[in-house]
């Protein structure tokens, strides 16, 4: 455990319709051993002991996995470790002395609520098209009474890591959601359970998607690299092909 | 149908496509030019085939629309894409995510599309429109354009030579994304088959590289045909 | 006030079956006259929410989050416990009852436990259909392991992320009636009061998070699914936006709030390293199936490790102390929370401890690694490794992880009858927000079944026992003056906050409430420190009032304000607490008064003057509150002092 400063270049943006412009704040002592999140808490406290207004931006577990945290730090989504979420990337990963730039997830489909916080309700929007197996509470079969394939569980699984960050649209550079979008479509297209809407899934989440103003998938991967659940672009694959299946089936 | 080509997984798909049946073009085209390396006679004969055969000279719009709706549908796409971000990041770090090749399709395409320009007006342009190139006859009396002599003396200029290996290095390039990205719009891909396609990918990118390349370096350093 | 939880007549196993064949219902064209409010969307609130959208009410839902899908039950990571008896080693919904209850340090009601192991079977049925991907063998079928408190396997995951899978299951079912028009989702607002009418709830104020705007909203019934309180302590394993706020001002109207001193202390968080944390990090308790809790059995080994000359793998075996297994030979690392956590607390407290502050425990892999090799151990808990190390830097498959006991679920909350009926008639309360289910002590695996069996399987009826004569009540419009004073209050209850207008944030005073909290109502209780502590509360919530700074506008979005309206909740919360633990003379589940313990410092219960429910009416500001006394009977099971050894 060491103590580092850093200065940090911040966006400020007080509403959606303010322009904005990036502050620079110089922090001292900052242990390695914090999570980024809990340097910006430490900024904060400076800010408003100083009389300013703290940094808006969203947080909530802090422990990886209700995905509201989005930063883009130092040109990368959720910064510079992998695998990780802001919230769990730690102070280890800066050098003392160094320049960390903040910014928002920049998107057309994310505009900018204050500062680093963005409105992410699109994603929910895409959801609400198909990313669920349509049965009403009770009625449903046991639980054990259709076997599935343990690999296909496991895939589906890693597709429904998805925690719904959004870090794939922030550092795509088409700002495409289709990891996001192929990560539910694949979760449910590989159990018989989603399997009976798939084709009607598919068609309907695109269509959200594309009306919602996200880009388009070139396929650079920069995606999964960035996913702080390591989602897989084989599930992008999966999609297209599910998209092309259903539009020639209709 | 309709909504479908206009989604973006459909633009996609046309990209894919136009693309593949680009690459099958990139492979007659190479088969020919690889055969200037075996003389005159045999270059001057498959041009000739290819520029009279009907059934190839038929399928000539059906190449120049698959050139151009690639690049208009590259064109179209880029501008949604633009539009999905209105503001720009400050500072962005990719080098560890991406390739530079897969972030900077549109730049090598249209590097590929300058080159094609001025291919044409070469070629294509002196064979079929204005009918200047030279003529050859033929041991059996058919009279032809000698094309080998019109491209191998090209080819001996150092400038356009350098300028046709850059293009093949180019076009590799746009190749070691574009041919595994094509099969990955199409959906066939997988956890398995991703790593293998991106290699046969490397592999067809290489090939098209050296293939292309290997003409004009053959007449730059061998020269010859004497002028 | 003569508490009465409306629990069915007749034999225990028959009592839900009987409720729902004699409960009142609403015909279908009238459910479309009703609308019902539900406030959180965690896995009872969006259950519920769901639930009722299916069965045609119009429902609006609330949470405080960007999403519905954030709400903290996402968090929950080992499973959710289940009555099916797949592995067939002899389960059987009366076993998982019982379990609870002893569980639950016989502090919970026998009807509302049987209930809740009844439908547990339902849940997970439910859940698969929706998709969600359990873990599932190779045969195809769906896999269980064993948790804390049980000798049967019966708890069902999704690796280590069961929550996240259960909550983005209701969530989708959430977002298919957000598609079909009924339900009708509010983000980013908090629940700023509850609106009575002629003594029933109406509806809630709420404020808008981007806006700040004051907004009302008419339902014929509310639900509060809003969670657990823990983050009273300021470091907890909740989320940072977690609150007790809307259980709170609920509380402030009439409700009655239960048993707030049974609060549970996880034993297998990551330890606290710094004063600039934010907040703890649990490590699934499903660890303890295969790591095994040791602490030196030499204290000069201890100091050694604490001052970092000796490691903690280079500790030989003999003389490695595994405390829970010498303790609990029968149960081992596998008994229940509340004790493993003392037994945590009673070796660092004897300077046994390790870590640089001496407040931690090591779980080691070492034997199972040995055992089953790397791999297995790493598909079985490879996220909670990697988080581990991410977060501490040092790798858990090479050395032993550190250990130690944070506050985790809170299970006391507001008094709710059979029926999820608060003390405000129309006011319902589900999942960790009520008190129902896990008396003084919760079972691991036990409240992701709570929150989904109380949403989808327990509301969507007892609700419409309570609608079925509200049919004729007409939509009450928002300029009520009911409304319209709600409004005003809560108007003149920020502005207050903000033109307190002080020097110090929000967290400065939350820090210090923590450290009350935990110092004098966590692990350890003792009627002098209790009471010593209720005046530091008192004090501290009056320097709150005095030199709490604001920053911002009271209108647009502003998370000082929204930190300090839940703070200036806690402080109240906090001073309830040690109101109950006092009142609450013996030692049960996770209510351990030192005074009373026995000889080998187990919890000593006072069955005779104690089996009851604590639920406590507000009396006004810095009034003490008065208690109102539920008796527990248990007829169908034997009360015994628990025991695990």
């Amino acid at each position: 455990m060491a103590n580092i400063n850093v200065k940090l270049k911040i966006w400020r943006q007080k509403n959606e319709k303010d322009a904005g412009k990036f502050d620079v704040y110089d922090l001292k002592g900052v242990s390695t051993d914090s999570s980024f999140l809990e340097m910006m808490d430490v900024l904060n406290e400076q800010i408003i002991q100083g009389g300013g207004e703290p940094v808006a931006f969203d947080h909530d577990c802090r422990e990886g996995i209700c995905g509201a945290c989005s930063m883009f730090i130092n040109g990368r989504a959720h910064g510079p470790d992998t695998a990780v979420t802001t919230c769990q990337l730690h102070m280890r990963s800066f050098s003392d002395g160094e320049t960390i730039t903040v910014e928002p997830w920049r998107s057309s489909g994310f505009p900018v609520i204050k500062d680093l916080m963005v409105d992410r309700a699109a994603f929910d929007q895409i959801l609400q098209e198909g990313g669920f197996v349509s049965i009403n509470t009770g009625g449903v079969p046991d639980a054990n009474a259709i076997p599935i394939p343990k690999d296909d569980a496991d895939a589906s699984f890693d597709a429904a890591t998805c925690i719904g960050c959004g870090a794939c649209v922030a550092t795509c550079k088409n700002g495409s959601a289709m990891l996001f979008v192929s990560a539910k479509v694949s979760q449910l297209a590989l159990l018989p359970q989603g399997r009976v809407e798939a084709s009607r899934r598919a068609k309907a989440m695109v269509a959200k998607m594309d009306e919602l103003g996200f880009g388009s998938c070139t396929n650079t991967g920069a995606c999964e690299v960035e996913c702080p659940k390591e989602i897989s672009i084989a599930n992008i694959a999966r999609l297209n092909r599910e998209f092309l299946g259903a539009n020639i089936k209709s | 149908m309709s909504g479908f080509l206009s989604s973006s997984i459909g633009k996609k798909l046309i990209m894919s496509i136009s693309g593949l049946f680009l690459i099958l073009f990139l492979v007659v085209h190479l088969t020919v030019n690889l055969l200037l390396l075996l003389g005159s006679e045999a270059y001057n004969t498959a041009a000739h085939f290819m520029g009279t055969n009907p059934l190839i000279t038929s399928i000539q719009p059906i190449l120049a629309l698959g050139f151009l709706v690639h690049i208009v549908y590259a064109f179209i796409l880029t501008a949604v894409n633009a539009k999905a971000r209105p503001v720009k990041y400050e500072q962005v770090s990719q080098s560890h995510s991406s390739s530079l090749v897969s972030r900077q399709m549109l730049p090598l395409g249209l590097a590929l599309l300058l080159f094609l320009v001025l291919h044409m007006i070469h070629f294509f342009v002196k064979l079929k429109v204005t009918g200047e190139a030279p003529m050859i006859v033929m041991e059996d009396g058919v009279e032809m354009h000698n094309t080998y002599l019109l491209v191998g003396s090209l080819f001996q200029m150092p400038l356009y030579a350098i300028m046709y290996i850059f293009a093949a290095i180019f076009l590799a390039m746009h190749l070691s994304h574009g041919f595994w990205s094509a099969f990955q719009t199409i959906g066939w891909s997988n956890e398995v088959w991703r790593g293998r396609l991106t290699w046969v990918g490397y592999a067809v990118a290489g090939l098209f590289g050296f293939g292309y390349a290997i003409v004009p370096l053959y007449f730059l350093i061998f020269q010859p045909i004497t002028l | 006030m003569v508490l009465d939880a409306k629990i069915p007549k007749g034999p225990l196993a028959e009592k839900w079956s009987k409720y729902k064949a004699s409960q009142n219902l609403v015909n279908p064209a009238n459910k479309r006259k009703l609308d019902i409010i539900v406030v959180g969307t965690g896995l009872a609130g969006a259950s519920a929410a769901a639930s009722f959208g299916e069965l045609g009410f119009n429902v609006k839902a609330f949470c405080y989050q960007d999403s519905p899908r954030r709400a903290h039950s996402i968090a929950a990571q080992g499973g959710i416990n289940a009555a099916k008896n797949y592995p067939n080693d002899g389960d059987t919904v009366y076993r998982l009852f019982y379990d609870t209850i002893k569980g639950g340090d016989y502090r919970s009601r026998e009807a509302n436990v049987y209930r809740l192991a009844e439908v547990s079977n339902s849940i997970i049925d439910q859940c698969v259909a929706q998709g969600v991907p359990f873990a599932r063998e190779y045969g195809g079928l769906l896999d269980n392991r064993s948790f804390g408190g049980a000798l049967v396997s019966r708890t069902f995951y999704a690796r280590g992320q069961t929550g996240q899978q259960l909550l983005l299951g209701a969530y989708g079912a959430l977002n298919r009636q957000i598609k079909a028009g009924k339900v009708k989702m509010y983000t980013r607002s908090e629940m700023m009061d509850v609106v009575l009418v002629d003594g029933r709830a109406r509806g809630i104020v709420t404020r808008n998070m981007v806006t700040g705007a004051v907004e009302s909203h008419f339902g014929h019934a509310v639900v509060l699914a809003t969670g657990g309180y823990g983050n009273v302590f300021f470091l907890s394993t909740n989320a940072m936006g977690s609150n007790v706020s809307a259980a709170w001002k609920a509380y402030k109207r009439g409700a009655l709030f239960a048993n707030p001193c049974y609060v549970q202390i996880h034993p297998t968080c990551i330890p606290v390293h710094g004063e600039f944390q934010s907040k703890l990090t649990l490590m699934s308790e499903s660890l303890r199936n295969d790591g095994r809790i040791w602490v030196p059995k030499k204290k000069e080994d201890a100091a050694a490790i604490r001052e970092g000359r000796l490691k903690g793998s280079e500790i030989k075996e003999d003389d490695r102390d595994y405390y829970l297994e010498r303790r609990y030979p029968a149960f081992g690392n596998l008994v229940p929370r509340d004790v493993a956590s003392r037994a945590a607390k009673e070796r660092c407290d004897a300077g046994f401890g390790v870590g640089k502050t001496g407040l931690a425990v090591f779980l080691d892999f070492k034997d199972s690694i040995n055992r089953l090799g790397e791999d297995a151990i790493r598909a079985r808990y490879g996220n909670l490794f990697q988080m581990y190390e991410k977060i501490t830097d040092h790798n858990p498959y090479k050395t032993p992880m550190m250990i130690y006991p944070a506050i985790h679920y809170t299970m006391g909350g507001i008094w709710v009858d059979y029926e999820l009926q608060t003390t405000i008639k129309g006011l319902f309360a589900a999942g960790e927000a009520n008190f129902s289910d896990h008396g003084a002590n919760r079972l691991g695996a036990s409240a992701l079944m709570q929150g989904l069996a109380d949403g989808y399987f327990v509301l969507p009826y007892t609700i419409q026992n309570y609608l079925a004569d509200q049919i004729n009540v007409p939509r009450i419009p928002t300029d009520h003056p009911a409304f319209k004073q709600a409004e005003e209050d809560v108007k003149a209850f920020i502005n207050r906050l903000k033109s307190v207008n002080g020097k110090q944030s929000v967290d400065h005073f939350h820090k210090i409430l923590g450290h009350y909290v935990w110092d004098f109502i966590g692990m350890a209780r003792d009627k002098q420190g209790l009471e010593s502590v209720i005046g530091k509360i008192r004090a501290l919530k009056a320097e709150f009032w005095k030199d709490v700074r604001i920053p911002g506008e009271v209108k647009g979005l502003n998370t000082e304000l929204e930190k300090a309206n839940r703070v200036a909740d806690f402080f109240e919360l906090a001073e309830l607490m040690a109101h109950d633990a006092l009142e609450r003379e013996e030692s049960c589940g996770g209510h351990f008064r030192t005074e009373f313990q026995t000889p080998e410092g187990e919890a000593k219960r006072d069955d005779a003057n104690f089996m009851y429910v604590a639920a406590w009416e507000y009396k006004g500001d810095n009034q003490t509150p008065q208690v109102h006394k539920e008796p527990l009977n248990y007829e169908y099971i034997e009360v015994k002092a628990r025991n695990y050894k």
